[in-house]
């Protein structure tokens, strides 16, 4: 009987899902967002999103036609504006895991309520980030060669001595595993989706539900299932933004060659990725009136998150420097330097700016619980992390070793196209989420929420 | 049209309380193949309906293990054996730059094999069960609880078996059939 008792909330703590609804009320508000005809808000933001991925699909079509010399690439910065946006997209993606999987390890048991959507969101920055890398290359249409499958045309095998090919392994793993997790976590929900409709619909949702009827027995093996691939993600996150950073730390390029690198990316793509969900989380319990379900005491739980991450990358900005202050190596002292007083040096306030000072705000419980506050924040928040990852990139490469090699980068309208592009198809992405599947994992609010009382049982 | 044949006896409870009390009490009074159905995992239940431990992590282990060496011999004998190729000055193969895709690997497998196993286990997908020809059964996502005792029971009597299902608080109960 003891895991029992734990499972339900104790008597002090604030209730994890306000107004106390029964759990066909919970099944309502959450299925009927998919089931009723969208709000205003949604037709309007997708519209928008619309434009921008049409944006992108044009900018992709221009380049595979034209080449990847249409963005500002060059010689000395080689990786500049798409590597930037991989980055930024991967690190988005992190905070959908921590959520859904290291939170449910520590049984904190409001991640319940956000950790759905989290999760798509996860997933959708990923398919998003893949698309840079996929298209950097130049000859999208060999991307298999990234994958060891023996093939007539290569004849010969990848480098795994290279860290370029742990990031296909790293990232590939991560976005499959985040799929399987998100996919079997949302089973007994599209079930419940399945009960609920009729016709093409309920063949539909019946078919992704597999035939799930909740039974006992099924339950069992699908908790530890659960539990397992929780285990999973926990450290698979952590490895992901790693291996990421690994791509710059094994190279000798003055700013990247240093071992904070892959604790500096986690903590840096958690950090982006709360900013992230506070951002949708704000509009869409907004849009959808799900304010009893994503209530403000998970939002402040989320700003304290933002608060720990954004000062331990403000720990690792000041650790950078000393660290190149402290080696005596004249190259990696200049490559600092240059940032704060360099022509990028507007790039790098910035970022300390968004990054290190405006989440500080986050130790006034005030701010904490500020919905506007809270929204601005995590926008500047969102630019400052965008601005981390071209300071990494541009400014270590635009000025190394060789001053003869020396040169400044000027991004192309196509830059611009391709970043703000792959915004809107990621926001489209997450609203067509929204749209048709049950964005709050029904299955576990229900389970954390008091049980009806034994004189409502007749209703 | 193939010949019906029972499947058993079903009970509908308003509360998870109300459910695990009710199968308790079937359970004493000697019920062995039972199944309760619920719209999220109720704990206890298992103790109840003698549901074994799940031997998943085992399959995520073997998962894993496979991953594990999978990933080991990709790297050495692509790298070592079929086109050595020195890059760097670096050895053919070390355990060192290896790790990364070792462990990507290791929970590749194991997150495949656990998915696998929990479904493989639990007999899903499947196309059909007997009790969905149960109209009240689609509230089972929603939020009612329900009892099955299967007609394999032993100690399973049609309309006894019913009669104290609906004893024990259960807000009705009815007899499923299934295509023999």
């Amino acid at each position: 009987m003891a895991d029992v008792v734990m499972d339900r909330p104790l008597p002090l703590d604030p209730p994890l899902v306000e107004g106390n609804p029964t759990y066909s009320q919970i099944t309502d508000d959450v299925a009927g967002i998919v089931e009723r005809k969208p709000p205003r808000e949604w037709y309007a933001a997708i519209s928008v999103t619309g434009l921008l991925t049409l944006a992108l699909g044009i900018s992709i079509a221009w380049l595979l036609y034209k080449g990847v010399g249409i963005w500002g690439n060059n010689q000395p910065v080689a990786w500049a504006w798409p590597i930037t946006d991989f980055v930024f997209w991967i690190g988005i993606g992190h905070a959908g895991t921590l959520i859904s999987a290291i939170l449910y390890l520590f049984r904190q048991r409001w991640r319940t309520s956000i950790n759905r959507a989290a999760e798509a969101m996860t997933i959708f920055a990923v398919m998003t980030a893949g698309l840079f890398p996929l298209f950097h290359t130049g000859r999208p249409w060999r991307a298999y060669w990234l994958f060891p499958i023996p093939n007539l045309d290569l004849s010969l095998w990848q480098n795994f001595r290279s860290p370029l090919m742990w990031d296909v392994f790293a990232v590939s793993t991560y976005a499959t595993v985040s799929i399987l997790f998100w996919y079997v976590g949302m089973i007994p929900d599209l079930g419940t989706l399945r009960d609920r409709a009729a016709g093409l619909r309920q063949k539909i949702y019946g078919f992704f539900a597999l035939g799930w009827r909740g039974s006992a027995w099924h339950w069992n093996h699908y908790e530890k299932a659960y539990l397992i691939l929780a285990g999973l993600s926990t450290p698979l996150v952590l490895s992901v933004h790693s291996i990421v950073s690994l791509d710059f730390a094994v190279s000798i390029v003055p700013g990247w060659h240093t071992t904070i690198f892959p604790p500096y990316f986690v903590a840096g793509a958690i950090f982006s990725g709360f900013a992230m969900v506070i951002t949708l989380m704000v509009l869409a319990r907004k849009a959808y009136r799900l304010e009893h379900l994503i209530t403000i005491n998970h939002l402040e739980n989320m700003n304290k998150i933002l608060l720990a991450t954004g000062s331990i990358v403000g720990y690792s900005y000041a650790v950078e420097f000393f660290t190149a202050a402290f080696s005596g190596n004249p190259y990696e002292q200049f490559v600092f330097m240059n940032r704060v007083v360099g022509p990028y040096a507007w790039a790098v306030w910035t970022m300390f700016f968004c990054n290190v000072f405006a989440p500080q705000l986050f130790w006034f419980r005030k701010v904490r619980r500020s919905i506007p506050a809270m929204f601005v924040v995590s926008i500047i928040v969102n630019v400052g992390m965008w601005f981390e990852r071209f300071n990494i990139i541009v400014t270590s490469l635009h000025r190394d070793y060789l001053p003869s090699s020396w040169g400044m980068f000027t991004p192309t309208v196509f830059d611009f196209l391709t970043f703000f592009g792959s915004l809107g198809f990621f926001l489209t992405m997450f609203l067509l989420f929204l749209r048709f599947l049950p964005a709050i994992a029904l299955s576990e609010v229900k389970a954390v929420i008091p049980a009806p009382q034994p004189e409502k049982e007749g209703e | 049209m193939a010949q019906k044949k029972l499947y058993g006896a079903v009970a509908e409870f308003p509360s998870p309380a109300a459910l695990l009390e009710a199968a308790r009490r079937m359970r004493e009074h000697g019920y062995t193949r039972m199944d309760a159905c619920t719209p999220f995992p109720v704990h206890g239940l298992d103790q109840v309906l003698g549901i074994p431990h799940s031997p998943l992590g085992y399959i995520a282990f073997l998962g894993g293990a496979a991953g594990f060496v999978a990933a080991i011999l990709l790297q050495w004998w692509t790298g070592a054996v079929d086109y050595p190729l020195i890059i760097g000055a670096k050895p053919l193969f070390a355990f060192e730059p290896s790790i990364p895709i070792i462990f990507e690997l290791t929970v590749l497998f194991s997150a495949f094999a656990t998915v696998g196993g929990m479904l493989t286990l639990n007999r899903l997908p499947r196309l059909h069960h007997p009790l969905f020809e149960l109209d009240a059964f689609r509230r089972v996502t929603n939020d009612r609880f329900f009892l099955a005792v299967e007609a394999e029971d032993p100690k399973f009597r049609s309309d006894e078996t019913k009669a104290l299902l609906e004893s024990l608080g259960a807000k009705g109960a009815a007899l499923v059939e299934e295509e023999g």
